[in-house]
Order: structure tokens, then C-alpha cells, then sequence
């Protein structure tokens, strides 16, 4: 494909009032008091804008940041992960590893049937590329706020599902986009499925 | 004895599938393998198009109650007083599309599985009227269905799945509540039920029924409630209850084993045998990583049909035991291989004639009873094997327990007498004619060579995969390698030749056997000339009378192998 240029006017083809202009800009940046909306407050008492005390000040991360994946729990603080092991079948860098729970199915809440033994996150591998969010059919892996994640050693790096659900925490996000799609019981769904078998066997 | 296929004529019938004119048998074997007329399902499958089924298995009596296999089909008009069907103006069959009797025009459809084919009638296996009949009945199966397939350990081969996947909908339209049934029963010993799956295709009971011949299982209760269940009290169990877990099409029975152990997709398959008995059961086995899941039956109707006995399936834990043999072993502690062959091989150099003796397992392959047999002849060296005797049952199990026994008689390491000679190695070495020991596979303390007569040797060289008295005796421990870590070929007790691959590696130092057997042989009686197992197993067919004669070769065998005459 041919692209034509357009002609340079007489005016743009003197150059140096384009370089003037490009000094206006850097000039005005340079002077300017304006806050951006990018820091948020962590710029307040700050006279410039385009710095700022990091680590000990940080961003606000802009919505839908994906930052380091961790595990969450569900209102009652249960783990909601059921060892389905789809993010670990689609993690591209494979930093995921399950240790599916075995017959027994370990559970900490009442009418699940199964739940990880061991849940380990490789953050050195991670690429933070939320597939594990996309494809978690109960919702409990989000990628969450963290970016700067920091150890001594390789072993540190390596989430078991203790510290991936401590970091976690009972996620509100997960929450409130429940309550939103209408499921109305929100995340309490295994609860609802009780209570319904419960409400057959009394029919019988 | 080269199998001789002898072309035997076959009577065809032509049908229509899909606007495509199809020859097909007239007959197909039935489960039992009695000719009966061939069914729709099976002429679309001489077509290439699959009717998606739950209830219908090949091996198995034909039920017809799942409805999944529906087409729409055309018949051709009933004979007239001629005798002859009704044609059209240009000499062509007439053929009537089947319509409901009291609503013309509704197009009516028939069962694939059970609807045995005429000559020039019409399958509409892809047309529209088909796909919407089978829309329909997936969506009535899936009314009830628990939506927990990250919890199923059928996921990943559920037929629910994937006919839900080309013919389901894409949102459920049920708006009332789903019926529970009861959830995780323990129906047996080694089979856990979820009655909420189950889509009632009865597979398991006629399995069970007519396959097992243990009437275990049926439905109770009525309408949307029923589900499976044994007599109360009475458990599932028998030796064959795990088969119904591979024929269910759903997660409804899961194998207690399994359950929770691995999702499927993750599992490498690898064509193997099962090593519980003389049998040699096809199997494939589901490994990840290093590590074994499980076997599954491999069709092959020569040997086993579709199924393997419990006992047989659940026979491979030991494979991943944590005190396997890892370390290679000398007098002086740890060594390399290297180094020890040399050692080996030079201490079996000087050894004179009559001075050494051979006890093989009928646990090895072929191919290494084949390379035990070439050195043992070296030093006309007494060799046997060790009998496992066990009940047979009316199915699959075998009395013999050794899954190469007749490999060991065939290449000579034993006689018909399996066993009848250890006395004579006991003696052998009591006297201290015999200096020289080589154990393959077996503990011989068990079998009348006990800890002293052992420690009277001047040499005992052992090679297994678990510990045990003998090992801990050995002057040279060659840890070797189980069934599914390396490659060779089984003669089972009708004397059908069969291989298995590798699915994993060994651990540690084990190497397989029959390679370090080579390289002890070529040491020792410079034979050469195969470096491969296909060289070595092609080498052993042109050696060994009985293979010989049936013209064995590696790649002749193929997945389902092939017969010897006894």
C-alpha cells in the first residue's frame, strides 16, 4: 500500500517554530502546579506532581489492575477453591501447582465435596496475565492490588494456599459482583444447595 | 505360525446415509459376539459420522432407554402383491421419510442402537429433524443435572460434556429446582455413587448382570427420583466392579482410588499390560510427571474385550513406592554403572563352567529372559524361575500369577516344571560347586536358598526394584525398572505375544534390565548386534523356536500383538 504525505506548509517546513513548540511544552510541565489525577492523594504536601517518595508512598492502582493472583474466601471465610485445577491447565508460565486432596476431599465447609491440599504460586514465574481469574468457575482467584512482590530467596517466592489466602482474604470484589449478577444467595451458593436437599428429603 | 487371514465373504446391504449411498454388513457381532442385524448406529458409523450415545456399548446387551441415539430415518413402502417395495416414475425405491401416525408432517425418530438397517433405506443422520430430536433429549437429561463439573472427576471425558458441548444449550431454561439425590454413597468397597449424575443409562447393571455375572445393581425409586442402587446392605462387590466406572458416560460412578487424585486432562496415556497374572490384560496407564494414576482396560478381544479385574487394576502402587531401589550398589558402597558392568563383566570372565547359576523372575520381559538365558548357556549355568499360583476365576484372572511364565518356559529359562530346580541351585551351592549367583527380580530367600547358603556364595549379583532379604545380601544391587519404565514384550498363557511402552522415568540409577543385560553379554560372550529393543526383540524371534515359527517381529506385534503356538 502506497501512503501519499501531505505537503509541509511553508510555515512547518522552517522547523524551528515545531522545536519552540516542543520547548513550550516541557516548559509548561516543568512549571506547572496542577495536580494530576494519577497520584492521587499520596501527592498531597508535595509542591511538584511528577515525583513522589516511593516505597514509602505508592500509587492508588487504577481499577482492573492485575497485579500478583491470590486465593479469596467467601463470607463466611471458607476457602472457595474446589481443586478444579483449570488455572493450572491454563497458566501459561505454569506457576500454578495443586495438590489435589485425594479421596477424602478435605473440606472446610459444610456440603462441598472437595478443596486443595496444597495450592502453591510460583511469583517468579507468574506473568500476571489473569488467565487463572478468567477461567476459576467459583470465582476464588482474583488478581489483586499487589505488584512489588519481593523475597530473599527463590523458596519465598514460592504462595503455598496458607499465605495465598491470608493475602486474599474475603474479597469483596468477588462478593459484591455476586449480589450484582442477581445469584442473590451471592457466594453462599453450596448453602442453597443444601438447604434445598434438605427440603426433598423432608418431602419423601 | 503366521496368522493366515483367510477372506471370508461378507454380505453387504445398502443403505443412505446422509444423502450418500453406504455398503454395510448385514450383520455386525453382537456383545457376545453373535452375528445380529447391524443397527443404524453402527451402519453411520461405516459412514464416519458418529450418533452420540450413552446407554449403547458394544460389548454390552442393548438396552435402548438413554434416547440420545434418535434419528430420523426413511423406510421404503411395504412390499405390494407383486412382491415387489412401491417405486417412483423414474424406477427409483419409494421411500417415506417416518412421520408421528397422528400428526403427519412431525417427523418421528428411531433408535440408532437398536433399529436394525433394510436394504435402501434412508439415515437423515445430520439432517435438522435429527439434531433437534437430540437437542431435546440432552436437555432433558441435563434437567436434573448438578452443574459441578469442577468437582466431577469425569471432567474431561464426560459424553455429557461433550455432546453437551455440540448439541446443548447454551443457558438452562429450567426455572424450577432441581431434584437432589443422594450424593457420594459408598455403593461398594471400591466405587463411590453421585446419583445426581447419573442420566440412568444402566450400563453398570447389565455389566454387572451379564458381563461380572454378579446381579448387583438396579434402579429404585420412581420418575425423576430413581436411582442406582444395590440390595441394602448388601455392598458392590465383586472383582470386576471397577469396569463400570470406565463404561459410565457420566461422573455418577467414580472409583474411590481415583476420586480426587488428578483431573484427566492432565494424565499422559501409554499403551501398557497389566503384570498381575498370566493374563496380560491390555491396559493404558494414566501418568503424570513420574508418577502413575491409574490403569485403565484397553480394548483388545483377543485377551481381555474391554474390561480388567480390580485386583489387576489396583496392582501398580508399588511402582511409586518410596524405598524403590535407587542406588546402584557394590561391595565397596555406591557406584556407577560403568564401573560396575566392568567390574561384572570382568569377575564373569574368569568364572569357569558349571560355577554360576541363574534364578529369573517370570516377572522379566522376553527380551530379558532372552539375554539371561545367552549368558547362563555361556556357562551351561543351572536357571529357573519361581512359581505364584493363585485361584482363576470365570473371567479374566488367571491362575498362573506370573505374567510371562510361558515367555520363561518358550526361551528355556525354565521347564513346564517352574521352580524344579531351585533345589538343585540350593545343592549346587551348599556343596560349593556353584560360586557365582545371579538373581534377577525374585527374593530366593522365600524359595530354599536361604540368607546362609547365600552368604557362602563368592559372588551374588542382584538385580530388582524393591528391597527385600536377598538385595540386602547382593555383592553387586543393579536396581532395575517396573513394567511401565521401560520396554519389552510379555507371552501371556495362551502364548500371545504382547508389548508395552514406557510411560515414566525410573528413579534414581535404575536402568532397564534387558540394557544392562546387553551390555553384560556383549562383555562376556561378544555378542553383538542389536542395540535397540526392536533389534533385540527381532534377534530373540529369530532364536527362540516358537517365535520363530509364528514369524515375530516388533513392529508385526502392533498394539494388540500376536499369537505363538504352544
Amino acid at each position: 500500500m502506497k501512503v501519499d504525505r501531505t505537503e509541509l506548509t511553508w510555515w512547518e517546513r522552517l522547523y524551528l517554530p515545531t522545536l519552540l513548540n516542543g520547548f513550550k511544552v516541557t516548559l509548561r510541565h516543568f512549571f506547572s502546579w496542577k495536580r494530576s489525577g494519577v497520584y492521587g492523594d499520596k501527592q498531597k504536601g508535595y509542591a511538584a506532581k511528577t515525583t513522589m517518595q516511593y516505597p514509602e508512598e505508592k500509587w492508588d492502582v487504577p481499577t482492573g489492575y492485575r497485579g500478583a493472583p491470590y486465593l479469596v474466601k467467601d463470607a463466611d471465610t471458607k476457602t472457595k477453591c474446589v481443586s478444579c485445577q483449570l488455572c493450572e491447565f491454563v497458566c501459561p508460565p505454569r506457576a500454578i501447582r495443586i495438590t489435589p486432596p485425594g479421596d477424602s476431599g478435605v473440606v472446610d465447609r459444610e456440603g462441598a465435596e472437595k478443596m486443595p491440599k496444597e495450592f502453591e504460586i510460583d511469583m517468579l514465574r507468574c506473568i500476571y496475565c489473569g488467565f487463572c481469574q478468567e477461567v476459576c468457575p467459583e470465582e476464588a482467584i482474583f488478581l489483586l492490588e499487589d505488584y512489588a512482590i519481593t523475597g530473599e530467596n527463590r523458596e519465598e517466592l514460592i504462595y503455598d494456599m496458607e499465605k495465598l489466602l491470608a493475602l486474599g482474604g474475603a474479597d469483596k470484589r468477588a462478593y459484591d459482583h455476586h449480589v450484582q449478577d442477581g445469584v442473590g444467595e451471592g457466594i453462599k451458593k453450596w448453602e442453597t444447595k443444601t438447604r434445598e436437599a434438605g427440603e426433598q428429603a423432608k418431602f419423601h | 505360525m503366521a496368522a493366515i487371514q483367510t477372506e471370508t465373504v461378507v454380505e453387504t446391504v445398502t443403505v443412505n446415509v446422509d444423502g450418500r449411498a453406504v455398503e454395510v454388513p448385514r450383520t455386525t457381532p453382537n456383545w457376545q459376539g453373535n452375528p445380529e442385524p447391524t443397527t443404524v448406529l453402527q451402519a453411520c458409523k461405516h459412514a464416519g459420522i458418529e450418533i452420540p450415545h450413552y446407554c449403547y456399548h458394544p460389548k454390552l446387551p442393548v438396552s435402548g432407554n438413554c434416547r440420545m441415539c434418535l434419528v430420523h430415518v426413511g423406510m421404503p413402502g411395504r412390499p405390494g402383491p407383486d412382491g415387489k417395495p412401491p417405486i417412483n416414475e423414474d424406477g427409483s425405491l419409494k421411500i417415506s421419510p417416518m412421520q408421528l401416525p397422528y400428526e403427519p408432517q412431525t417427523p418421528r425418530g428411531v433408535i440408532g442402537c437398536a433399529t436394525g438397517i433394510i436394504p435402501g433405506m434412508e439415515i437423515y443422520a445430520s439432517s435438522p429433524e435429527t439434531r433437534e430430536m437430540r437437542e431435546a433429549v440432552l436437555e432433558s437429561l441435563l434437567i436434573n443435572h448438578p452443574l459441578d463439573c469442577p468437582i466431577c472427576d469425569q471432567a474431561g471425558e464426560c459424553k455429557l460434556q461433550e455432546y453437551s458441548v455440540e448439541h446443548g444449550q447454551p443457558e438452562s431454561r429450567f426455572a424450577e429446582v432441581k431434584v437432589h439425590k443422594p450424593k457420594a454413597v459408598d455403593l461398594g468397597p471400591r466405587i463411590t455413587l453421585d446419583a445426581e449424575r447419573c442420566v440412568m443409562c444402566t450400563r453398570c447393571i447389565r455389566f454387572t448382570a451379564d458381563v461380572a455375572g454378579d446381579d448387583a445393581l438396579g434402579i429404585v425409586n420412581r420418575g425423576s427420583y430413581n436411582a442406582i442402587s444395590t440390595y441394602p446392605g448388601q455392598p458392590f462387590d465383586n472383582n470386576y466392579t471397577l469396569n463400570t466406572v470406565d463404561i459410565c458416560p457420566v461422573g455418577a460412578l467414580t472409583s474411590d482410588d481415583f476420586r480426587f487424585q488428578m483431573r484427566v486432562w492432565f494424565l499422559k496415556e501409554t499403551k501398557s499390560l497389566c503384570t498381575g497374572c498370566g493374563t496380560g490384560c491390555n491396559t493404558v496407564i494414566g501418568s503424570r510427571e513420574n508418577r502413575m494414576y491409574r490403569y485403565e482396560p484397553r480394548q483388545n478381544d483377543a485377551v481381555n474385550s474391554d474390561w480388567m479385574c480390580d485386583t489387576g487394576r489396583l496392582d501398580y502402587k508399588w511402582i511409586g513406592r518410596d524405598d524403590r531401589l535407587a542406588k546402584l550398589r557394590w561391595p565397596q558402597g555406591d557406584t556407577t554403572w560403568p564401573s560396575a558392568l566392568k567390574e561384572i563383566s570382568g569377575h564373569l570372565a574368569e568364572a569357569a563352567e558349571g560355577s554360576v547359576a541363574v534364578v529369573a523372575s517370570s516377572r522379566q520381559t522376553n527380551e530379558e529372559l532372552f539375554l539371561l538365558n545367552k549368558l547362563a548357556k555361556r556357562y551351561k549355568a543351572l536357571t529357573d524361575s519361581v512359581p505364584r499360583k493363585g485361584k482363576a476365576d470365570h473371567l479374566l484372572v488367571a491362575g498362573d500369577r506370573n505374567p510371562n511364565t510361558t515367555g520363561a518356559h518358550l526361551i528355556g529359562i525354565t521347564t513346564k516344571r517352574v521352580g524344579s530346580k531351585l533345589a538343585a541351585i540350593a545343592k549346587g551351592i551348599e556343596s560349593g560347586k556353584i560360586t557365582t549367583l545371579i538373581v534377577f527380580g525374585e527374593d530366593v530367600t522365600q524359595h530354599g536358598i536361604d540368607a546362609k547358603l547365600l552368604g557362602k556364595l563368592k559372588m551374588l549379583i542382584v538385580s530388582d526394584i524393591l528391597p527385600n532379604a536377598t538385595t540386602k545380601k547382593a555383592d553387586y544391587l543393579l536396581p532395575g525398572c517396573a513394567h511401565a519404565e521401560k520396554r519389552g514384550t510379555f507371552t501371556n498363557v495362551k502364548g500371545r505375544v504382547q508389548k508395552f511402552t514406557k510411560a515414566f522415568e525410573p528413579p534414581g540409577d535404575a536402568m532397564p534390565e534387558w540394557e544392562v543385560l546387553h551390555e553384560l553379554v556383549h562383555n562376556v560372550t561378544g555378542l553383538d548386534g542389536f542395540n535397540s529393543i526392536e533389534g533385540l526383540f527381532n534377534q530373540m524371534s529369530g532364536e527362540v523356536k516358537a517365535f520363530k515359527a509364528a514369524g515375530l517381529t516388533w513392529a508385526g506385534l502392533g498394539d494388540n500383538g500376536a499369537d505363538v503356538k504352544l
